[in-house]
């Protein structure tokens, strides 16, 4: 009894270190951040408060409403089509094929390079001038178009198709191991019925593998919410401002533009907006457990 | 050889000793910058010379990247180990810090060597808060030049530089048939607004570009002058080529360069460019300062002095705010740099002509204009930068939308 209640004092004693760095580094910036956006600090933090001014102006500024939209349209292609494309992905992979290692090793790869790299190989592929296109047109079809990224209204999805391809093999990763951990009896019971293969990958094998789905989608969605570098090497929020994203906004108001203030109202919207998802998911989650029967 | 390696390696450690003995004698300052390219580190050793020359002992702290840099230096003044000077643009970027208080004053300098008499009133603007002076001005970067490759030029048949942006419109024209890209553009959407701010002086003339960015005068905004610049501004989208969005602004001076492309509008940080590739000025290519204007559009570097208890670091201050400012040590650091010393009073004889010609344009104070960055904050100048860029890109995006929203953005100066 008594060595339990030590063990419980070390315990305790050994993470308040990561309790102190918990509560100061993160919980304490996040209310400082929040502070300040409610200040009409420049450069340098003010104590000079102006109540709700800079989320008024935050909400007139066009390109922040312009980052917000494309924020959402990035986010769900991104997420839906990593998703997707993974999956078929793993399995593909999942049928026992030859050289499985090297596709893996393949489709994995993109995930080793940063958004940086990803960014500057799409950037010149996609150049009108020297990529894609240019290659396709001195080969001789002189119609050929694919200049995404100089065009106001697809440069977005030009940050869609590099951000999958980095993204999608880590997926396939997951999804493959979510594959490998399905019991083989389970096979050799649906081929006893004969039901068609396709049809147990998605009314069996998906329920099953529903932990990876949504680790995957949690990966996915930090991936977009923080999405800075990619932006910033792929188009550079260009062109104008078609293809910015909230992250770039925050960075370039936080530094370059010297509005530390209405930077910290930009990432305390991305906070809040991060915070509506997730809440009612974590309640699911957690508290609705209990009543749930162990499966 | 084991004895002689020991020998050696003793000189050496006794060698370095005494050098850092030596460096320890005169007044020591470390300085913060971010000029880290070719010919930007070239530019910034010149000054180590004049301060070493001078007797203090200069130490480098380069840091890739504006921000990087400025952001740093503020960490260290907040955190008490500030270094003796730091790099900064000219204009508000450090109207913070004079706020708080974290900036020597550098009256006693500026008044013993005359820096009231002989720098330009907007940069003696830029540099003054309350009737007090906080800043080392430099240099002088033009921001409304625009550069000409003579090969493409010749491939058009254009004899003679543009004169007018009517002319400049024509040999656009010409430029387009010949089958040469007429204007090099790059996507920052800050290089964009440099077109509209040379279109904004030489259409527009002094007057109207000072209530506009000076004045933050909506009435000027809403003028017909005005809206005629944001119309003529939307023709140059006929004019470049379908990769720009994704370049920077020195592929799209190697365009020049190469004779692929006919003009750029850029600052005269251009002309570095232009030198790493060998290129002669006058013969390879050439310089507009507008085109059809001698108004010039001042920007530039400072250096500026945080306070400091140390007795020492402040001589080393005192000393270093004085020679940056000498002819000498301004006329060798602005060869290398291709911006234009910062005092109107320096020979300029060792200087190419297209820095002769802008150095003999200041000496008339009708024609000092001041960067928008040096009268407005550096948010509302990224605001316009986004409205310009975002209008530049939008073939359906109306001059009068464009002038509204512009009204909006400079309100937000006050």
């Amino acid at each position: 009894m008594k060595r339990k209640f030590w063990q419980n004092i070390m315990a305790t004693l050994s993470l308040l270190p990561a309790w102190a760095v918990l509560l100061v580094a993160y919980t304490g910036s996040m209310i400082w951040s929040i502070q300040i956006s409610f200040t009409s600090s420049r450069a340098l933090p003010s104590n000079n408060f102006v109540g709700f001014d800079q989320y008024r102006r935050l909400f007139s500024t066009s390109r922040w409403l312009v980052s917000l939209e494309n924020l959402v349209i990035f986010g769900v292609l991104f997420v839906v089509i990593c998703l997707v494309l993974g999956f078929l992905l793993a399995v593909a992979l999942d049928q026992r094929i030859r050289f499985e290692n090297g596709f893996r090793t393949i489709f994995l790869y993109p995930h080793a390079m940063s958004f940086i790299v990803t960014g500057l190989i799409w950037q010149w592929m996609m150049n009108p001038t020297l990529g894609i296109q240019k290659s396709v047109r001195d080969l001789g079809w002189e119609s050929f178009a694919f200049d995404w990224i100089g065009s106001r209204d697809l440069a977005i999805y030009a940050l869609v198709v590099a951000g999958v391809w980095q993204a999608a093999g880590l997926v396939m990763v997951l999804m493959l191991a979510g594959l490998r951990g399905v019991d083989a009896e389970l096979w050799k019971a649906t081929r006893v019925d004969g039901i068609p293969a396709w049809r147990v990958y998605i009314s069996i094998v998906l329920p099953l593998i529903k932990p990876m789905i949504v680790t995957s989608v949690v990966l996915l969605g930090i991936g977009v919410v923080k999405s800075y570098d990619l932006v910033v090497a792929l188009t550079g929020g260009g062109p104008g401002m078609a293809s910015e994203l909230p992250g770039k906004f925050v960075m370039d108001y936080l530094f370059e533009r010297q509005n530390i203030a209405l930077a910290q109202a930009a990432s305390t919207v991305m906070l809040i907006t991060v915070l509506a998802v997730l809440v009612p998911w974590l309640y699911m989650q957690y508290f609705r457990k209990s009543g749930r029967s162990p499966t | 050889m084991k004895h002689f390696l020991k020998a050696a390696l003793a000189g050496v450690v006794i060698f370095a000793g005494a050098g850092v003995a030596l460096a320890q004698e005169g007044p020591k300052a470390e300085v913060i910058h971010w000029w880290t390219s070719g010919g930007e580190s070239a530019a910034v050793k010149t000054f180590a010379e004049s301060y070493s020359k001078a007797g203090g002992v200069w130490v480098d702290a380069a840091i890739a990247g504006g921000d990087n840099a400025r952001a740093a230096a503020v960490n260290r003044m907040i955190g008490g180990n500030p270094p003796a000077a730091v790099q900064f643009n000219i204009g508000k970027q450090f109207d913070d810090l004079v706020d708080k208080g974290m900036l020597r004053n550098l009256d006693d300098v500026a008044v013993a060597n005359k820096w009231k008499e002989t720098l330009p009133k907007p940069v003696l603007d830029a540099i003054t808060r309350n009737g007090h002076i906080y800043a080392a001005p430099i240099n002088i970067h033009g921001q409304n030049w625009m550069w000409y490759s003579k090969g493409a030029f010749e491939k058009a048949g254009i004899a003679n530089p543009p004169k007018s942006f009517d002319e400049l419109f024509a040999d656009l024209d010409k430029l387009k048939a010949a089958g040469v890209v007429p204007l090099a553009l790059n996507g920052q959407v800050r290089h964009m607004a440099l077109i509209f701010n040379s279109l904004l002086v030489s259409r527009g003339g002094h007057d109207l570009y000072i209530k506009v960015y000076k004045d933050h005068d909506e009435k000027a905004v809403n003028s017909p002058e005005f809206k005629k610049v944001v119309e003529e501004f939307g023709k140059f989208r006929g004019y470049v080529d379908a990769g720009y969005s994704s370049r920077l602004w020195n592929d799209a001076t190697s365009m020049l360069i190469k004779n692929t492309a006919g003009v750029q509008f850029m600052g005269d940080w251009a002309k570095g460019e232009f030198n790493l590739a060998q290129k002669a000025q006058g013969k390879d290519y050439g310089c507009v300062v507008g085109p059809g204007t001698q108004n010039y559009i001042i920007g530039g570097d400072v250096f500026i002095f945080p306070k400091s208890n140390d007795a020492k670091q402040t001589a080393a201050q005192d000393l270093l705010a004085k020679t940056l400012l000498t002819p000498e040590a301004l006329i060798a650091f602005n060869l290398k740099k291709g911006s234009i010393p910062s005092r109107t009073d320096v020979d300029m004889k060792a200087f190419d002509q297209c820095a002769q010609d802008a150095a003999a344009y200041i000496k008339n104070p009708a024609n000092q204009l001041p960067d928008y960055g040096l009268v407005m904050p550096p948010d509302v100048v990224g605001s316009i930068q986004d409205l310009i860029g975002e209008y530049f890109t939008d073939p359906k995006f109306t001059p009068d939308d464009f002038v509204e929203r512009f009204a909006d953005a400079i309100s937000a100066a006050g």
